[in-house]
């Protein structure tokens, strides 16, 4: 890529990036709840329920600028790879990390992708329900990739960030937004204990999040 | 002929800065840890000064200014109250209607002044489609949950604030170009209701009114803010066509509909489990937090004059 279109693209994320951050609280009032932690530009991994397009918006939306402008989300490969113009909008536009979800059709190894991602030093957002999630279930299971991630870097915090409200916002199959006041509330970052095994890390990590829903009654 | 003059423009700034000097020398004597009321009163003082500024650039574009910042109002207060209803995936779509085609519908009627659809549009029309529209989608979970929310946040968010800016097309015989002054008469009496019991409130108050509903809600508050409210409508009757007691008798039912209105808002909040209806407005809450008394106020203050005092 010549210098010029790698200026280019570096604008045209920055623009995208303060647009859909300035979209996002002029339509959702999106106001960030620090609970458990503060803003900072600190190198991090933020994890988070997903049911919607529009989670990782929201959730950077709520980053200082800077720190919005270093943290990409981890997406699925097989999903916004999928076209050119899907391939355009996840990478070049709001430059997302692509990952390929099955294990038995994949060539990379998505852990390697997002370490390398980490090792530049920018920040990544992951859903770890590996999904936008449709059921009744406010949060579904924990994939493992949240705990590969703790134990290959483990001076990055994991601060886990529930999304309030998103999910009607904008839902699945829907491409226009319903204007509705969002939250997301950031908690205490998280990190494996000794001795603390795969499973019963996720599972911790996951009613971590659960327990920031400010609502749990709807 | 009523006209802007400059002590009445002037008038609304003049009483802020009175109410910031007082809240400043009580914060400066409170020492380096002011109490939370103290802090909450500087706050929404502050509120109120952007408010006013608002509504001064609104009132000084006219028809056009009034009717943009009431929709803003109906805006506001209709993304809180959808965001604290129940809703499903299925009702995404009379969601995006209700945004963006009723809210729009209604208050361009208002500026074309088309009264006649105006009073049915949203209660006949709407009530009527919204519910077939969500039939028509098939999902019936809490089927009658979802419409009657989708239904009442239109009526208190919409259709109840509409209100005021059709005020500017009531046709008063001798009192045409000057209905501005029925928005402020309104606005001011209220709106100053609710400071007025407030403020008996924290100095009187020991009864509680609806003590399950909203504690701060007091009788002496209630009395206090009525009567000198009452008060403050009659001696602004100069700017409206009312009479002193006429006006006076207008403020006091306006706003003992405007108090209605806060505890049916401080009931809706209760069951939906929150305190305030949103963030909007630094030390209000959200917008209906400030607006719940126009709400039940506005209509019935149009229809009280439209049908004693027009043509």
């Amino acid at each position: 890529m010549s210098d010029f279109s790698a200026v280019m693209f570096r604008f045209l994320r920055a623009a995208t990036s303060t647009t859909l951050a300035i979209v996002a609280r002029v339509v959702t009032g999106v106001r960030p709840l620090w609970l458990g932690t503060t803003p900072s530009e600190r190198q991090r991994v933020y994890f988070a329920n997903h049911a919607s397009h529009g989670d990782f918006i929201l959730l950077t939306a709520c980053l200082p600028p800077r720190e919005r402008l270093r943290t990409r989300a981890v997406a699925a490969a097989d999903y916004w790879g999928k076209t050119k113009l899907r391939r355009f909008i996840s990478q070049d536009m709001l430059s997302s990390v692509l990952i390929e979800r099955s294990s038995a059709e994949r060539k990379v190894d998505p852990l390697a992708v997002m370490l390398k991602v980490l090792d530049q030093g920018d920040s990544l957002i992951i859903f770890p329900e590996g999904t936008r999630n449709m059921s009744e279930e406010r949060l579904l299971p924990f994939k493992s990739g949240l705990y590969n991630l703790a134990v290959a870097r483990p001076g990055i915090e994991l601060v886990p960030c529930w999304i309030e409200n998103m999910s009607r916002v904008l839902p699945k199959g829907e491409f226009l937004p319903v204007p509705l006041l969002c939250r997301v509330v950031f908690g205490a970052p998280i990190a494996p204990e000794t001795n603390e095994d795969r499973a019963a890390f996720l599972v911790r990590a996951h009613d971590t999040l659960l327990k920031l829903d400010p609502r749990p009654e709807r | 002929m009523v006209r802007f003059t400059l002590p009445m423009i002037l008038a609304p700034y003049v009483v802020l800065a009175i109410a910031s000097t007082v809240a400043g020398i009580l914060s400066w004597r409170s020492g380096a840890t002011p109490n939370p009321t103290l802090i909450n009163l500087t706050q929404r003082i502050n509120a109120w000064w952007v408010m006013v500024i608002l509504m001064s650039i609104a009132f000084a574009f006219g028809k056009s200014g009034v009717i943009l910042l009431f929709a803003f109002v109906s805006f506001a207060a209709l993304r809180e109250f959808v965001t604290l209803t129940y809703s499903r995936r299925s009702d995404h779509w009379v969601l995006l209607g209700i945004f963006g085609i009723i809210l729009p519908f209604q208050y361009w009627l208002v500026w074309t002044e088309w009264y006649g659809l105006f009073t049915i549009f949203i209660p006949v029309y709407c009530f009527l489609i919204m519910p077939a529209l969500t039939a028509l989608r098939g999902d019936t979970e809490r089927f009658l949950e979802r419409i009657a929310h989708q239904q009442w946040a239109i009526m208190i968010a919409v259709y109840c604030i509409s209100h005021v800016p059709f005020l500017l097309f009531l046709d008063i015989p001798g009192f045409q170009g000057q209905q501005i002054f029925l928005i402020i008469f309104l606005i001011v009496t209220v709106q100053g209701s609710d400071v007025l019991q407030y403020v008996f409130g924290k100095l009187f108050g020991k009864h509680r009114v609806s003590p399950n509903v909203s504690p701060s809600k007091t009788w002496e508050g209630l009395s206090g803010g009525l009567a000198s409210a009452s008060l403050l409508g009659a001696a602004l009757s100069f700017m409206t066509p009312f009479s002193p007691l006429q006006a006076g008798a207008i403020a006091f039912m306006i706003c003992t509909l405007g108090f209605l209105g806060g505890l049916v808002a401080s009931a809706i909040k209760r069951d939906q489990g929150v305190k305030d209806w949103g963030q909007l407005i630094e030390g209000h809450g959200g917008m209906l937090d400030r607006a719940d008394s126009l709400v039940f106020a506005a209509p019935i203050f149009f229809h009280i004059v439209r049908f004693y005092w027009t043509v």
